[in-house]
């Protein structure tokens, strides 16, 4: 039995939400899962100060390193994003990313569904500039000492995966509750009540993580392609991308998350997702080799 | 971009990640992660 294409993405995102946040019995009593493990980054956003989470957040990591005394640089986050990056690109956000499920959730619930202005795309790449790469390093306590500015003033995956789980288990921490809990719980809200109407609010508009994969989209090595020759423009592609991307204009676009939604949905099968341009060539070889020889056996029996 | 360019693009990021993350790992940036995900991160959950 083949298993259609959202349902098996549904389960993998379960499947690495589940791997993400593994430690579900230390909600209970607030406490951080302290093993080795929390030397790696996580793939996807999932905040480390979240009680179940078994991996570091790499936007975190990234701040955490960079923010230092001992660094100014990371060398070892730059270097697993890049990694990612080359070889996944989006596709990450699509089906990995702990928070990309959550946001899906989120907009399951029934209300009118509108789209983003493209203007507020370029938001995210604002943050991972001023948030998460420069305030860091730039602003420093007299120690050298510098904060991660993303997750201190922005992040609303910290917020509910970690804010509200450690607060609700530790009463002398909900004493120190102030407005920087305000300002992000008021983000947290607005995220939720954006995701309710837009497809992926967060990730669209303010997700470092997103932004990084997205710039090395281009040259990913898992990639989509369209078969311009096969292309009917019917458009159906585009118009069933909750990305809001058209995949046949700009099928490597930042803001593609590899969800496979429009080649599910091509007519005639002109739309790829794949790792290697051969499997690609070798598909179309078949289906043109499949067209030759339907027309050589209509040409005979036409001569018959 | 072409294919040739493109794949000689994807090998030499391949390769600078390689080198960044064993270059991180050699001056212990792994165990900063290690050190700041194990405790509370007080500005992710908005008290910091």
């Amino acid at each position: 039995m083949k298993i259609k294409n959202p349902v098996k993405r549904k389960l993998l995102q379960i499947a690495a939400f589940g791997f993400s946040n593994f430690h579900i019995g230390n909600f209970k009593g607030g406490e951080l899962y302290t093993g080795a493990w929390k030397k790696f980054c996580n793939p996807g956003l999932n905040c480390y100060s979240c009680p179940a989470a078994s991996f570091a957040c790499p936007i975190g990591a990234l701040q955490a390193v960079s923010g230092s005394t001992n660094y100014n640089f990371s060398f070892y986050v730059i270097g697993f994003l890049l990694a990612v990056g080359i070889l996944f690109g989006r596709f990450i956000c699509g089906w990995f990313c702990p928070f990309g499920l959550i946001q899906e959730l989120i907009n399951k619930i029934p209300s009118p569904k509108i789209r983003l202005w493209k203007g507020f795309k370029l938001i995210k790449y604002i943050i991972l500039v001023i948030f998460v790469l420069l305030l860091p390093i730039v602003a420093t306590n007299y120690m050298g000492m510098g904060k991660p500015a993303f997750c201190q003033f922005i992040c609303p995956a910290g917020t509910l995966e970690g804010g509200i789980p450690l607060l609700s288990a530790h009463s002398e921490l909900r004493q120190t509750i102030g407005f920087l809990f305000s300002l992000k719980m008021f983000i947290l809200i607005a995220t939720i009540l954006g995701c309710i109407f837009i497809y992926r609010f967060f990730c669209k508009t303010l997700c470092p993580l997103g932004a990084i994969y997205g710039l090395m989209n281009r040259i990913s090595i898992y990639h989509l392609k369209v078969d311009k020759n096969k292309c009917i423009s019917c458009g159906k592609c585009a118009q069933i991308c909750k990305m809001e991307v058209n995949p046949v204009k700009t099928p490597n676009s930042a803001e593609c998350i590899r969800c496979g939604a429009c080649a599910s949905v091509c007519p005639k099968n002109a739309i790829y997702l794949s790792f290697f341009s051969s499997k690609y060539k070798n598909k179309n070889k078949k289906n043109n080799q499949a067209i030759n020889e339907s027309e050589h056996t209509c040409f005979e029996t036409l001569n018959k | 971009m072409n294919e040739k360019l493109k794949t000689a693009v994807q090998i030499g990021i391949a390769i600078i990640a390689v080198i960044f993350i064993i270059y991180g790992v050699n001056r212990e940036e792994n165990e900063t992660v290690l050190n700041k995900a194990v405790n509370i991160c007080f500005e992710c959950i908005g008290l910091g």
